[in-house]
């Protein structure tokens, strides 16, 4: 890391090569930032440079992942038994569920075959990844230990037991950066539950809230409504739970609403997501009726549903 | 000789990771904003003690390494580094030379235009971070180069005291 044969600060002789090194070096940042800010030129090097500081991460990730696993070994008897219990309960419920849904499901089947509709039941591959105790400057971004070794790819979308988390913004080998659905660069295009409005939700920067810019005084919409993905943009699969709304101002004399949202994925508790990917059938599906970008167009995907801003 | 040699690579590049992994380390909500900037403040360091070896060069690849790591724009920290080096260099300032609550105060004035920069660039590339995450780096790393500097200097004068 050192730099060999710098004369830097040298009296005499070093002053003017300094200050042309200086020059020279400042001018290579600038052109990095500028290059870095405009264009997806740089992403390789960031895979290099991500790869090369990985063994950092996963330093300072150790110690969190130690003391998870340690008190998870120290839980005594008694505990394990509650969990297991309450754990059983839960899939009973849900297998309860399931059986209604699977009636529900063929119905809606029957029903989508009647109107000749062209949305296609579309089917996911889903896999954990586990979220890395690192901390960004960006609070509302985050690593996963998951990488495009495991075929992560950019504009990947992450969910949780609750809800969308959020995307991924950049691969490298063995880890991968995503933002949260409230990163104040991120909007998701959501309909509402009840009335089918359909809108944009953004990000504010705070993990408890979204914003909802675009509905005007007359839309249906109130306090409590659940909010699910479009499907529109491609990057999210459709009908998935995102937020619940919170507040609507109406604004007479404005053209727009000033509708709130809470997040319903629990955002600042989450150790694990998970990572869904669109089976073969689905994409080629998708790509045939021209609704979604195939996910081998990524940056596309992005464009649509990545950049607010 | 050769060990000495040796003991010059390693602590600065020891110090140099151990201030990465700080930087990273997950901070509560309410402590993340006083994080200090680890690496500028160990950067400075040792281009005020060797200005020779850690220099410009250096707080290039550092500031790159710096922004991977905190997913800024690469370039940002890089830029930021450069600066605060060069203005260090560029005045002959020197650590031992001066008394301990000069250095600091030198310093705090480096970690401010540090932390100008980092939130001009953010600025510029329309990212917004609150005011108040820029100005805590700045107070708790003053303030722990304060207490380094006063423990270095009590470590030297007893020293000559024993010589």
């Amino acid at each position: 890391m050192s730099g060999p044969g710098q004369t830097a600060g040298v009296p005499g002789m070093g002053q003017v090569s300094h200050g042309a090194r200086f020059a020279l070096l400042a001018i290579a940042s600038l052109a990095l930032m500028f290059i870095d800010h405009r264009q997806d030129h740089l992403a390789k090097v960031r895979e290099l440079l991500s790869l090369a500081v990985h063994p950092i991460r996963l330093v300072v990730d150790l110690p969190f992942r130690v003391w998870n696993n340690a008190s998870q070994a120290l839980t005594d008897n008694a505990e394990l038994r509650r969990q297991r219990d309450e754990l059983q309960y839960e899939l009973l419920v849900a297998q309860i569920r399931l059986q209604e849904m699977g009636e529900v499901d063929r119905e809606n089947e029957r029903l989508r075959q009647l109107l000749n509709s062209i949305e296609e039941e579309q089917g996911f591959e889903v896999r954990v990844a586990e979220i890395l105790s690192v901390d960004l400057e960006n609070r509302q971004r985050f690593i996963i230990n998951r990488g495009k070794a495991d075929g992560v790819f950019v504009g990947q979308p992450l969910l949780d037991a609750e809800g969308i988390v959020g995307q991924v913004v950049a691969v490298s080998q063995l880890s991968a950066e995503a933002m949260l659905i409230t990163d104040s660069e991120h909007a998701v295009p959501v309909t509402v539950e009840r009335s089918r409005v359909k809108t944009i939700a953004e990000g504010t920067g705070d993990l408890g809230d979204l914003l909802l810019p675009y509905l005007t005084n007359t839309a249906d919409i109130q306090p409590g409504d659940r909010l699910v993905t479009s499907g529109l943009g491609g990057v999210f699969p459709s009908g998935r739970p995102v937020a619940e709304v919170t507040v609507v101002d109406l604004q007479p004399g404005q053209p727009f609403a000033q509708v709130r949202a809470r997040p319903l994925a629990t955002l600042d508790r989450d150790q694990e997501v998970l990572l869904i990917w669109p089976t073969e059938e689905a994409v080629q599906q998708a790509t045939a009726a021209g609704l979604t970008a195939p996910p081998a167009d990524p940056a596309a995907a992005t464009e649509t549903s990545g950049a607010a801003q | 000789m050769n060990s000495q040699a040796q003991s010059h690579w390693f602590l600065p590049t020891a110090s140099i990771v151990f201030a990465l992994i700080l930087s990273i380390v997950p901070l509560p909500d309410a402590l993340a904003p006083f994080r200090p900037d680890w690496v500028a403040m160990v950067l400075l360091y040792w281009a005020l003690i060797e200005p020779r070896r850690y220099g410009l060069l250096t707080a290039f690849w550092l500031g790159l390494v710096l922004d991977t790591l905190s997913g800024t724009l690469l370039g940002q920290h890089s830029l930021s580094l450069l600066v605060i080096v060069y203005l260090s260099q560029r005045f002959h300032f020197r650590i031992r030379a001066f008394p301990a609550s000069q250095v600091a105060t030198v310093v705090i004035g480096l970690l401010a235009v540090y932390e100008f920069l980092l939130f001009w660039i953010d600025g510029a590339a329309g990212r917004d971070v609150a005011l108040l995450d820029r100005i805590g780096p700045v107070l708790t790393g003053g303030a722990l180069w304060l207490l380094v500097l006063v423990g270095v200097e009590r470590g030297r004068r007893a020293a000559e005291a024993r010589m």
